[in-house]
């Protein structure tokens, strides 16, 4: 089973990056369902317009944990502007490949993190709004 | 610690079956057909082991014969019986929960336009029931095939019983032993079924070697054309060493079922009940009494399959998933998802499967790496943070 998956991917499914929630966040992006077997959460902590703190929830398998962990690796401290040009493809990228029928996973991160940050921009407005 | 829990999927190759087959490779090599001494030798070993096999289902060894294993067994009695009965009727009916090679053979002959197939589910405990099928014949039914023994859940079908319905109103049966034998007591006279599928790699036999009982009387047709092998049903020169091995499974299989039923029953009781009293929001799926003796199919809540399989692979421990991201078909389990069970908990499914190599220490070794990963996996989960903060839980209707 292991040859299916890179080093880096076995790395970040046993370790982990950002495991966890927060329950104060600015923004929350969950994205997936059980019949495709794959639901992400991201929780973002926007300070400055740049992504303080980030953490993940995952129910996949190994390559939706290692997507969803190397995506909060890859935007953590970054302005949200650059953050959402965090692609699939480099998810995929730096997880050094995922097999053909993973790929979705790598899709799937790089939605959580877009659902969060418009999470974060609706709340936005809805206090300016105020 | 290596420990193999896939038993299901395939067995260990017997030692003792090995040495079987080893002397037909180099010295006793002929083609069984031939007629000089060396194919004659060759003969002699083929229907020795066909009396074997003969032995352990109790039928005449004439109405055995060899193929290349389960799916070549299951695919000719489907499509061998619809071409065969073809002017008496064109409708099959089998059950939702086969293995791909019936479905698949079932879906092929309805496709190519003359055969119309119905296929019937399976209750909460992943068994078919009598009535279902019953209602389901017509007089245009001519073939009804149900799996003996369920791959997944293990669980145990009629087929005694829809034997003795379809005998009634002249309707052929064939059913899928390949997961049942060697595991439990398995005789067509009992059964009365018309044909029966075996594959050897499944009881510690080799890989590529299986049979279809053809009982006397019975027509079908074949899938391999060629020479008169097996009495015209088969052509093709036969895989001595193969078919050797599998007689010599058939006779220890044959031997031990009695003495082995019940360690590996004892083993596979003491897995289960370690996860079901230790881990919690877990279901073992389909009925837990009329099922294989090696078999248990649980899902753990709130987690996703590939995952525990990946994290019991680390630590050498091999077993299967019903989930979808871990098939070839990014599908959950048909079987699972048939017993009603959602989707979540289908994905969250893993099957344990055991033989008469596994130990306890092995067992014990196990338990702890999975109840240990499942529990690394629910720190993850955002459904188990959504369930801790007083979601639902499916499981909880389950409770042991």
């Amino acid at each position: 089973m292991e040859g299916q998956y890179s080093e880096k991917v076995m790395d970040h499914f046993t370790n982990p990056r950002n495991v966890g929630e927060i329950p104060d966040a600015d923004g929350v992006g969950t994205v997936g369902n059980p019949t495709c077997g794959d639901i992400m959460r991201l929780y973002i902590k926007v300070k400055d317009d740049r992504i303080e703190d980030i953490k993940f929830k995952t129910f996949g398998c190994g390559a939706a944990i290692a997507s969803s962990s190397m995506v909060t690796e890859l935007v953590k401290g970054k302005p949200l502007d650059e953050a959402l040009k965090v692609s699939n493809k480099a998810i995929v990228e730096q997880l050094g490949g995922l097999p053909v029928k993973k790929r979705h996973c790598s899709v799937l991160a790089e939605e959580a993190l877009q659902k969060a940050v418009d999470d974060y921009r609706s709340k936005l407005k809805e206090k300016e709004g105020k | 610690m290596k420990v193999y829990l896939d038993n299901n999927a395939t067995t260990r190759t017997d030692p003792e079956v090995v040495e079987a087959m080893k002397p037909y490779f180099t010295d006793i090599f002929g083609n069984a057909s031939s007629l000089h001494g060396f194919g004659q030798e060759a003969r002699k070993a083929v229907e020795e082991a066909r009396e074997k096999v003969a032995a352990l289902i109790n039928c005449e060894p004439a109405e055995v014969i060899f193929t290349s294993g389960g799916t070549e067994s299951d695919n000719q009695a489907i499509r061998g019986a619809a071409e065969k009965y073809a002017k008496k009727g064109n409708h099959v009916i089998t059950s939702a929960i086969e293995h791909p090679a019936i479905l698949e053979s079932c879906l092929h002959i309805q496709e190519r336009g003359y055969n119309d197939v119905s296929f019937v589910s399976t209750g909460e405990d992943g068994i078919v029931k009598l009535d279902d099928f019953e209602n389901m014949i017509t007089d245009k039914t001519v073939l009804i095939s149900v799996m003996l023994a369920n791959n997944e859940t293990g669980a145990i079908q009629p087929v005694k019983d829809i034997s003795a319905l379809a005998r009634e109103k002249g309707i052929i049966v064939h059913t899928d032993a390949v997961q049942a034998i060697g595991k439990i007591p398995v005789d067509v006279q009992d059964l009365g079924v018309n044909l029966l599928s075996m594959s050897a790699h499944k009881f510690h036999g080799p890989n590529g070697v299986g049979i279809l009982y053809v009982r006397k009387g019975t027509k079908v047709g074949s899938l391999m054309h060629g020479g008169s092998h097996e009495n015209k049903l088969r052509a093709g020169t036969l895989n001595v060493p193969g078919v050797v091995g599998l007689g010599k499974a058939a006779e220890i299989a044959l031997r031990d079922l009695g003495e082995n039923i019940e360690k590996i029953r004892s083993l596979r009781d003491r897995l289960e009940k370690e996860f079901t009293s230790k881990v919690k929001f877990t279901k073992v799926n389909g009925n837990r009494k009329k099922r294989l003796p090696n078999t248990t199919n649980i899902s753990f809540e709130f987690i996703e399959g590939e995952g525990v399989m990946l994290s019991a692979d680390l630590k050498g421990i091999a077993v299967s998933t019903g989930s979808a991201c871990a098939s070839g078909k990014l599908e959950a389990s048909h079987v699972l998802l048939d017993l009603g069970l959602s989707h979540a908990l289908a994905q969250g499914a893993i099957r344990f499967s055991l033989s008469r190599y596994n130990t306890q220490e092995e067992i014990d070794y196990s338990v702890g790496v999975i109840a240990e990963a499942v529990e690394r996996l629910r720190g993850m989960s955002p459904l188990y943070e959504d369930a801790l903060k007083g979601g639902t839980c499916e499981t909880a209707e389950y409770a042991n």
